[in-house]
């Protein structure tokens, strides 16, 4: 059933990198996580030409407390970057005031518009002591889910679970665990509070 | 009867379109696929090779398209609910085989999940421009029943009312998808087995001697039996009578073909399903179905924001088309806008429904992308009455 959007107030994500470095994954999780566990309406597109086999890719979200009617991004409020090319092309759409998330070996954010907060990860450094880099997308996640406050962390850690291969939770989730308590010391360290508070959502659990 | 709990993956779930339409199938007993993989249908192929075995299922992909839309049928009269699934180019190539289901009234499933056109086009983007080829494209007179969903979780329930349809009326039932819908991620709610309502195979109660495989019941629709079960059938494409076998006569073919066609026609309001969403009050009825209603229904909140009163129909079957409903809207509507990914498909329907009561417009687009809801306001802006349009 198609609903209205009376008061519609929608965040879009995306999250760019090269193909094979989990970017996608990344954003199927947050989007589960978002979807199932935060009660918003999420809408997730990928893309799905040349890209998405090798070269920059990227995975797009609109999260919002109404059913999303237009389903693709406008200009991105959050913005993940995994390499410098994505960074190159998706940084200049960030809305006014957006945040930009970057992975800081893989990422020299150059010339960021002041208008923009810039948060870096370590997420290879961070996944290379689990012993696998494999899951650096999922340190990702928890930096993402404390540095934006859009999801609360049992709702990421469920959907990690959820999103990654069988028999791979738990080293994922170690991952997830790295990445967020990443975020959570360097947002404190800024003294800055989380970019959002939850959404007004109608019936959220 | 209630749905196989086996088939039927109960919960919550964050599924693109493509892997939903595979939970419907699943979920209606569907137990066969034949296909020849193409993007931006590959996913439920994919899901349905990997499903299947666990629920004692098979995939087979075949040598091409007109390969795999008549193995699905061998598989329907040996007994299975099957489906296969293609774009663009396949279904092109599967048309000969969708006239052979309408012609031999085999209960079957196509989805066409449709890419930007003609030919190759766009493998990786959507489009809209096969809804006149789902209803025309084979030769011959016939009718089919073609469903369009707007959402991954549309295209569970769409996916599973396409197979009930299909034994219901013994028809080939289409759902037509489209890249967006079939690629976008979204909630997708899986209810309980016992919830989910499946219209069984309608297989006779006769004995052998007392059976003709294409003896019509009282609502035009013969019983069917499984091939190997002791009975005599013959399931031919030509012109056949009762038996089943070839008659090649003009009175053979106006009976088969007149059943053929009125078995859908007579019951076309009882198929045709459509969602209005403000038509109640409205002067301009914006006429829109898959992704494009939901855009569209941006265009329109934005059109009411403005104090034009506009409303969104979307057929949500859209073989048969909703004459009645149309014809209803027409007798006070002001103008029709037909919004769609192509250059004029629905729309003339629309017009031929409206037949002059109303202007009817077209917004085309030619495929890639949606309309930006802008156009969409703006094209319902131009019907508007001066004093409504507070600009």
């Amino acid at each position: 059933m198609l609903a209205a959007q009376a008061s519609m107030s929608a965040i879009e994500i995306q999250i760019g990198g090269f193909g094979g470095q989990g970017v996608i994954l990344a954003g199927l999780t947050l989007g589960r996580g978002l979807a199932l566990y935060e009660d918003y309406h999420v809408s997730l597109t990928q893309s799905f030409g040349p890209e998405a086999r090798g070269s920059a890719c990227s995975v797009q979200l609109i999260v919002s407390d109404a059913p999303i009617l237009y389903p693709y991004l406008s200009r991105p409020d959050v913005l993940v970057t995994l390499s410098q090319e994505a960074f190159r092309r998706f940084a200049p759409q960030v809305r006014e005031g957006g945040r930009l998330l970057v992975e800081e070996t893989l990422v020299r954010p150059e010339g960021v518009r002041p208008d923009l907060r810039l948060w870096a990860v370590p997420a290879t450094r961070l996944a290379e002591e689990l012993g696998r880099k494999i899951v650096l997308n999922m340190v990702v996640v928890g930096f993402f889910a404390a540095v934006t406050g859009l999801l609360r962390p049992e709702s990421a850690r469920r959907a990690v679970s959820e999103s990654v291969p069988l028999g791979t939770e738990a080293l994922n989730l170690a991952a997830f665990e790295k990445g967020y308590a990443c975020g959570v010391s360097r947002l404190a360290a800024a003294g800055a509070e989380t970019a959002f508070r939850p959404l007004p959502l109608t019936g959220r659990s | 009867m209630k749905a196989d709990p086996a088939g039927v993956l109960t919960g919550t779930h964050f599924l693109d379109g493509d892997q939903a339409c595979c939970e419907g199938a699943l979920a209606a007993g569907c137990r066969f696929a034949a296909g020849y993989p193409i993007t931006p249908s590959t996913e439920i192929v994919e899901r349905f090779a990997q499903r299947a075995p666990q629920v004692g299922g098979m995939f087979i992909q075949m040598e091409d398209e007109l390969a795999a839309s008549i193995a699905i049928q061998g598989a329907v009269w040996a007994g299975a609910k099957a489906f296969t699934v293609t774009s663009g180019p396949g279904f092109s190539l599967m048309m000969e085989h969708i006239g052979f289901a309408a012609m031999t009234e085999t209960p079957c499933v196509v989805v066409d999940v449709q890419r930007g056109g003609p030919s190759t086009g766009l493998p990786t983007l959507p489009g809209q421009g096969d809804i006149m080829q789902a209803r025309w494209g084979s030769h011959g007179d016939y009718e089919i029943i073609a469903l369009v969903p707007s959402s991954p979780q549309e295209c569970f329930e769409l996916t599973l009312d396409a197979f009930n349809l299909a034994e219901r009326y013994r028809v080939p039932a289409l759902v037509l998808m489209d890249e967006c819908v079939g690629h976008m991620t979204e909630k997708v709610v899986i209810p309980p087995a016992q919830e989910i309502e499946i219209v069984p195979r309608r297989y006779t109660a006769r004995p052998p001697a007392d059976y003709q495989p294409f003896e019509p019941g009282p609502d035009g629709v013969p019983e069917m039996v499984r091939a190997g079960d002791g009975y005599r059938i013959h399931v031919t494409g030509m012109t056949h009578d009762q038996r089943g076998y070839p008659e090649v006569s003009a009175e053979a073919q106006q009976r088969l073909v007149e059943r053929l066609v009125a078995k859908i026609r007579g019951h076309a309001e009882r198929i045709a399903r459509v969602e209005e969403t403000w038509t109640q009050d409205a002067d301009i009825i914006v006429v829109a179905y898959g992704i494009t209603a939901r855009v569209a229904l941006r265009g329109v909140e934005m059109a009411r924001e403005r104090g034009v009163a506009a409303g969104l129909l979307r057929p949500v079957v859209v073989w048969p088309f909703p004459e009645k409903r149309v014809r209803e809207l027409a007798a006070r509507a002001r103008a029709f806008v037909v919004v769609e990914m192509n250059y004029g498909q629905v729309a003339l329907e629309v017009e031929r429904v409206v037949a002059g009561r109303a202007p009817t417009v077209l917004v085309p687009h030619a495929g890639g992308t949606v309309h930006p809801p802008e156009e969409i306001l703006a094209a319902i802006l131009a019907q508007a009455p001066a004093r409504e349009v507070a600009r």
